[in-house]
């Protein structure tokens, strides 16, 4: 197995309307990244993250292509999932002896249309896409399984938002940050019942992008690079009442297979779009008390679609390289209620 | 199973799908759409390799860096390639058959699609010179069919050489 | 600004409308269910192992073996194993006033199917309620045969 690490990363400021487009909100982000990392372009591989249904704009992923610049024509890739799984994609071309380095960035602007109304799109075509449900709600029926099948209350739900958004007030990127009181969250009314708004994701447009290297060029290129020590993705049945909604056994079987428990985790990067997602996550991780879980204020404070993914690695990845962690676990979601899961462990050394 | 009297089984399911979005044009498309309100072209120069582009951007395809240099362009420009169509469609809004063609307006380093009108069609070719035809001035707005068509010019015609960099 | 184009945040926007028709071929496993609908009845399918999927899909989302083809019948009734509330319902949704989500196991069923529950308040909503369908005047079959679930008694 070749050592593949992150060596930079960069991420626009999330915000709930941007006026630019998605190059020109994407070009400074893969600027930064590539400055960072100090490679020379061209990377031997690129590779992408975003969805067109955003935008309702067929092929809009090829004129993000601008911000990665494809002349000489490159070696380019991408996927309709967030950009964590483009990573992936390029961390196996690494491993394959295709690549020494590569570009991964992804994109999302969701202010154009009706984001829970697009993510409905993705539902079985035949039985449930026609009833419309909107992501929001598919989120609240996990929620209530969870809060039935382990005792726990709203306010468990409302502590996650709350302790999120003030991690959030050291993260210049967040959408939302700042101090709030649980008993004042708490007396909001539901948004889809038991969810509140705040147990949800702000919806905003952003954009993030990092470089991956191998062995010795990523040594030359960062004093302590991020090592990708394993990653693993699992996906469970697409239909909901096939699936244990209170649980992540997606997630449980990456993070073996990604190799979390081998040591101990100083910090987590976990996505979870979704207040009650947090704890399913964390118990499914095997995570403890101990551990430092989203110090970026996670998906909660700022969840650009398609990129949110591939900023938890990024910034986990980044407290790596910075030395507040020796050891940090990044996870990526994608589908309703959890249902295909990313897991990726970084080390220092 | 095969009894005239059972139901038809049911073979497909409409699906129908329709989402709506307000679609932004982002910062450099709006400065050319507001520039086509007022009856003007506007490209962007690459601040690396100095091309121009039409429609731009807001940044360089081949350099991957921001264009912010606005040049303003002639509405007159070459024909650089083109297709006679004959396949009917929904959104077009010229009689069948037209020209639809590629064009260099002078001044700039990318062609763009348009169509050709005015000409018969064996007369489209490499090389001719054409100039927008635009709305009446009262109906100019920050939408590109204020461009209705290309109409040919009387000018002698760019050779092909001259033509090859921006193909 | 001149008809639907207008200015956000100084940039140029304009309404966009992606529409698509989509005539899908449901295959022989959902023209069975998709058929019993439009006679008000609802089937699933028995997988290998002997589980009721409902709706019927073509493999067993467990072991991706192919079901068999032994059809059950199911409900009409059935329990709420999860559910959530709708208060604005968008204009797509099944029902224009405020109802709820829910995750319905129909008796005879080993899995749940999602659909509206119109239960009037979400006080009236509990996991473990039972509910029924509340059938379309006329039915095609396709999903929205069943209007939505009601509770039932």
């Amino acid at each position: 197995m070749r050592e593949v690490a992150v060596v930079s990363f960069a991420q626009s400021r999330h915000v709930r309307r941007e006026a630019r487009n998605e190059v020109e909100i994407l070009m400074p982000v893969v600027h930064e990244a590539v400055e960072r990392s100090g490679i020379a372009r061209p990377f031997d591989f690129t590779c992408s993250g975003s969805t067109d249904f955003l935008q309702g704009q067929p092929f809009a992923f090829v004129m993000a292509l601008d911000a990665a610049g494809a002349w000489p024509p490159i070696a380019e890739s991408h996927v309709e999932m967030d950009g964590a799984w483009a990573l992936y994609e390029a961390w196996v071309k690494i491993q394959a002896g295709q690549a020494d380095t590569a570009l991964v960035y992804a994109f999302g602007k969701s202010s154009p249309g009706d984001l829970p109304e697009v993510l409905s799109r993705q539902l079985d075509p035949y039985v449930v896409a026609p009833l419309w449900p909107d992501a929001v709600s598919l989120a609240a029926l996990q929620a209530r399984a969870w809060l039935e099948k382990t005792g726990r209350s709203e306010r468990d739900l409302a502590e996650v938002a709350a302790r999120s958004r003030r991690s959030a007030k050291a993260n210049p990127h967040a959408t939302l940050a700042g101090d709030y009181e649980v008993a004042k969250l708490l007396a909001e009314p539901h948004l889809a019942a038991p969810l509140r708004r705040h147990d949800c994701p702000p919806i905003c447009d952003g954009a993030a992008a990092l470089v991956l290297a191998a062995g010795d060029v990523a040594r030359r290129a960062c004093k302590r690079p991020a090592w990708i020590r394993g990653i693993d993705h699992r996906i469970e049945p697409h239909a909901l009442g096939a699936r244990d909604l209170a649980d992540s056994p997606s997630t449980r079987l990456a993070g073996v297979r990604a190799g979390v428990g081998k040591g101990g985790v100083d910090v987590a990067e976990l996505h979870a779009p979704f207040a009650h997602q947090e704890w399913i996550l964390r118990e499914a991780l095997g995570l403890g008390a101990g551990v430092d879980v989203n110090p970026s204020g996670g998906a909660l404070s700022a969840n650009p679609m398609m990129a949110a993914g591939l900023i938890r690695i990024g910034e986990a990845a980044r407290r790596i390289s910075d030395g507040a962690a020796r050891r940090a676990v990044a996870h990526a979601t994608s589908g309703p209620c959890l249902q295909q899961n990313l897991v990726c462990v970084l080390e220092g050394a | 199973m095969g009894d005239a009297s059972e139901p038809k089984p049911v073979k497909t399911i409409k699906t129908p799908m329709r989402l709506e979005y307000q679609y932004t044009a982002g910062e450099a498309t709006s400065r050319y759409l507001r520039g086509i309100a007022q009856g003007r072209i506007l490209g962007q120069r690459c601040p690396s390799c100095k091309k121009v582009y039409v429609p731009p951007r807001g940044s360089c395809p081949r350099c991957a860096v921001a264009t912010t240099e606005e040049v303003q362009l002639s509405d007159k420009g070459t024909v650089t390639t083109f297709a006679i169509v004959r396949v009917p469609s929904e959104n077009i809004s010229v009689p069948l058959p037209f020209a639809s063609v590629h064009i260099l307006l002078d001044g700039a380093d990318i062609p763009f699609f348009s169509v050709v009108q005015g000409c018969p069609l064996e007369r489209v070719r490499i090389g001719m010179r054409v100039r927008a035809e635009w709305v009446p001035r009262e109906e100019l707005a920050p939408t590109a069919t204020s461009i209705r068509w290309f109409v040919p010019i009387d000018e002698p015609d760019v050779p092909f050489e001259k033509l090859e960099a921006a193909l | 600004m001149k008809g639907p184009i207008t200015e956000v945040d100084g940039v140029l926007a304009a309404p966009h409308v992606l529409e698509y028709p989509y005539r899908r071929s449901v295959g022989p496993v959902l023209s069975r269910f998709f058929t019993a609908l439009r006679e008000r009845r609802i089937l699933g399918v028995r997988t290998a192992a002997g589980r009721v999927l409902v709706p019927p899909a073509e493999a067993d989302p467990d072991s991706g073996t192919a079901v068999t083809d032994d059809f059950v019948e199911v409900g009409p009734g059935g329990v709420v194993t999860t559910w959530s509330w709708v208060t604005r319902p968008r204009e797509k949704q099944p029902l224009p006033h405020p109802f709820g989500w829910a995750l319905i196991r129909l008796d005879g069923a080993d899995t749940a199917m999602l659909h509206a529950v119109d239960a009037g308040d979400a006080s009236r909503m509990r996991t473990g309620m039972r509910v029924r369908p509340r059938w379309r005047a006329e039915t095609v079959g396709e999903i929205g045969d069943i209007a939505c679930f009601e509770p039932e008694g």
